[in-house]
């Protein structure tokens, strides 16, 4: 029971951490009908932005973990969408009359610029690091289970954001003006919206939840590395493909499946737990063949 | 100029342009010194400008649709003639096959997005795939040259398990099928132990009628680096694989698969199966880069999951991108800039990933369509002048 306990809320840590990054992609895709691939190294480089505030904060003399905690959230969120939006204004704006592959590439190559990029320039940065530990660390005891305070803070957090993102796009004007772009950019823009104005807060706000993701990550594992956007952010495009490109709780469901997938792959298979990845993406594959546009598919018709 | 360019004929103008790249790249590949390598590139960007502005581009690719097998031929020479110039050094030989089997890989990717418009990112597996091949046939005591035809079987075969989901999805949702089997192929290379885990497998020499690969031939008294049996099977494989493609896109089977890639609706109003046509394709261009993957394999000596990752992928996909999508000339241009390239830069080998990411940026900026994009179909030379 103590292990299903734990591979249970392993999971629900990384299907939040999946769904922040799947969320991303469908928000862009929502408006820009673009993959912007760089999104897991944009999450990177927002735990990275983290990571260094942190110990800045550290540095200044802000011992005080809550203070560091501050710090690490404010610049990460701010680097991240300021990064976000910066990309959409001046590379996927640009291409976005080109064909789909091609701003596929280009956004691959972005994402292997920004990790590079931190390889080269951060200090010693092709070196994993030290993500400190930043949250309380006491644990409750139920039976034979342990519940770590951080995990479910983590958890508790992700799963707010995923609930206020919702709010903010079914709630307010500014989610209003997202969706109206998402579903007709010319009628959007007939009707006094902003159109480039809500493209690069989409993809700043998107931006700013993958550094959510990030920095959970950072805080979870208590390590960062600068190749560590790669596979999250294929995770997180599989996760929003298999839910539904452009559809927010398509994106949530992908993550929350891909999780569980995983976690299945290292129960049902303990003798072989090394293969839960090759499961879990076969199993996405499999999906794929089976439901081609995804579990909550676009409603959208060919155009001839 | 332009005019002056008119009265020689297209073909001489291509034949001088392909031996000065000739020279250009006998030069090149001598240099040492970084200065000396930047400043040869900046020249051949210069001479690329100058080359189109003055017309001599046009004249060339207008030789190029009068007697394409004219040029195809000039440049088998021409790359013949360059093996020949630097038959003892292994280096140089190593840097020419590898570029000739990148192009035959990007080859049969051009096969399945430039022709089909079907995609493929899992372009590193399916030449994993062969490479793993030769390693398997090289151990099991089958004669070596059995890898080739098995190495491209394997990989279409094994390509097969993704036809259906392939088929059914397009757009980003088939993308996502192959990039997940891109990143299982190589989990799956690193746990598995039969295929060596992370270390991988060492690869036998390739024999043929018992012309052994590992040694290099002794010819006119010059002791020629191993390299250069590598180097010509790379060069015969490329040439066989270039003119199936060129004879495929001429063929009515291509003319349909241009029409699936650029309207399948339409396509389909006309009687073309789509899918008959996708698995065809995706199926033939994984067979193409098995075949390349199983050569590769034999030379590289040793085959480890790190060559086969997500990365190399994009670096196969980045290549046809390059080139021009469905432009077999492109391909090969782009295969050698992207394999010597680095190679080449020793000094800033540290920083090639971040350049090389920021070239192909700015090509998709301001160059969309490839260095030579793929031209209008022509099934007739042009009219030639008093032939109405």
């Amino acid at each position: 029971m103590d292990l299903l306990g734990q591979y249970l809320i392993n999971g629900l840590m990384l299907g939040t951490i999946y769904a922040l990054v799947a969320v991303g992609f469908t928000l862009f895709f929502g408006v820009l009908d673009v993959i912007k691939f760089s999104h897991g190294d944009v999450l990177m480089v927002g735990a990275f932005t983290g990571f260094t505030a942190a110990s800045a904060a550290g540095a200044l003399g802000f011992s005080h973990p809550l203070a560091q905690l501050a710090a690490t959230v404010v610049f990460a969120l701010a680097g991240t969408a300021l990064l976000g939006a910066a990309v959409a204004k001046w590379l996927i704006l640009p291409l976005k009359n080109a064909p789909r592959l091609n701003i596929l590439l280009a956004t691959l190559m972005l994402g292997t610029a920004l990790r590079e990029s931190v390889r080269l320039f951060y200090p010693d940065g092709s070196n994993p690091k030290a993500f400190p530990s930043l949250l309380p660390t006491s644990a409750w005891q139920f039976g034979n289970f342990t519940l770590r305070a951080d995990s479910a803070i983590l958890v508790v957090t992700g799963i707010a954001v995923i609930v206020g993102l919702h709010l903010l796009i079914n709630r307010t004007r500014l989610g209003l003006a997202i969706r109206a772009v998402a579903q007709d950019e010319e009628t959007a823009r007939t009707m006094g919206i902003n159109y480039t104005l809500i493209v690069l807060v989409t993809f700043a706000l998107g931006s700013g939840i993958a550094a959510v993701a990030g920095v959970m990550d950072g805080l979870y594992y208590n390590e960062i590395n600068f190749g560590m956007g790669l596979l999250l952010g294929l995770i997180g495009f599989s996760a929003a493909i298999i839910g539904g490109l452009g559809n927010l709780y398509g994106a949530i469901l992908g993550g929350f499946l891909f999780a569980a997938l995983q976690m299945v792959g290292a129960v049902a298979m303990p003798f072989a737990s090394a293969y839960k990845d090759v499961f879990a993406f076969a199993v996405v594959i499999a999906l794929m063949a089976w439901k081609p546009t995804g579990l909550i598919p676009e409603r959208s018709s060919d155009r001839v | 100029m332009t005019q002056a360019l008119s009265r020689v004929p297209a073909f001489a103008v291509a034949a001088v342009t392909i031996l000065l790249g000739l020279v250009f790249a006998i030069v090149f590949m001598e240099q040492e010194s970084d200065v000396a390598v930047i400043s040869l590139i900046a020249l051949a960007a210069v001479a690329a400008w100058a080359g189109t502005r003055a017309g001599v581009a046009a004249r060339v690719s207008e030789a190029a649709v009068e007697r394409p097998g004219g040029i195809a031929l000039l440049v088998a020479a021409g790359m013949a003639v360059l093996m020949g110039v630097f038959v003892e050094d292994h280096f140089p030989l190593l840097m020419l096959a590898t570029v000739m089997i990148y192009a035959t890989v990007a080859l049969g990717l051009n096969v399945q997005f430039g022709y089909t418009g079907v995609v493929n990112f899992a372009g590193a597996a399916f030449f994993g795939i062969g490479a793993y091949t030769s390693a398997k046939v090289a151990s099991s005591g089958l004669p070596p040259i059995l890898s080739l035809p098995l190495g491209a079987m394997f990989a279409a075969v094994i390509g097969l398990l993704l036809v259906i989901p392939v088929v059914r999805t397009r757009g980003h949702y088939a993308a996502v099928v192959t990039i997940a089997f891109s990143v299982l192929f190589k989990t799956f290379l690193e746990v598995n132990d039969a295929l060596g885990g992370p270390q991988g497998l060492s690869v036998g020499a390739m024999k043929l009628f018992g012309w052994d690969f590992g040694d290099g031939p002794t010819m006119f008294g010059v002791d020629a680096s191993f390299y250069l049996n590598y180097a010509l099977m790379a060069l015969a494989m490329l040439s066989l694989v270039f003119v199936l493609v060129r004879r495929l896109e001429r063929s009515w089977l291509g003319l349909s698969l241009d029409a699936v890639r650029l309207d399948e609706t339409g396509a389909a109003c006309y009687g073309i199966g789509i899918r008959r046509s996708k698995i065809f394709a995706f199926v033939l261009g994984n067979a193409i880069i098995g075949l390349a993957g199983a050569l590769y394999g034999c030379m590289q000596g040793y085959v480890a999951p790190t060559s086969f990752t997500f990365s190399d992928s994009l670096i196969l996909v980045a290549i046809v991108l390059l080139g021009g999508m469905g432009s077999p000339w492109g391909t090969i241009l782009a295969a050698a800039i992207v394999v010597i390239l680095p190679e080449k830069l020793q000094a800033i080998q540290e920083y090639r990933f971040l350049l090389f990411s920021a070239v192909v940026i700015a090509i998709l900026l301001f160059r969309p369509a490839g260095l030579l994009p793929r031209g209008v179909r022509r099934y007739f030379p042009p009219a030639r002048k008093g032939a109405q």
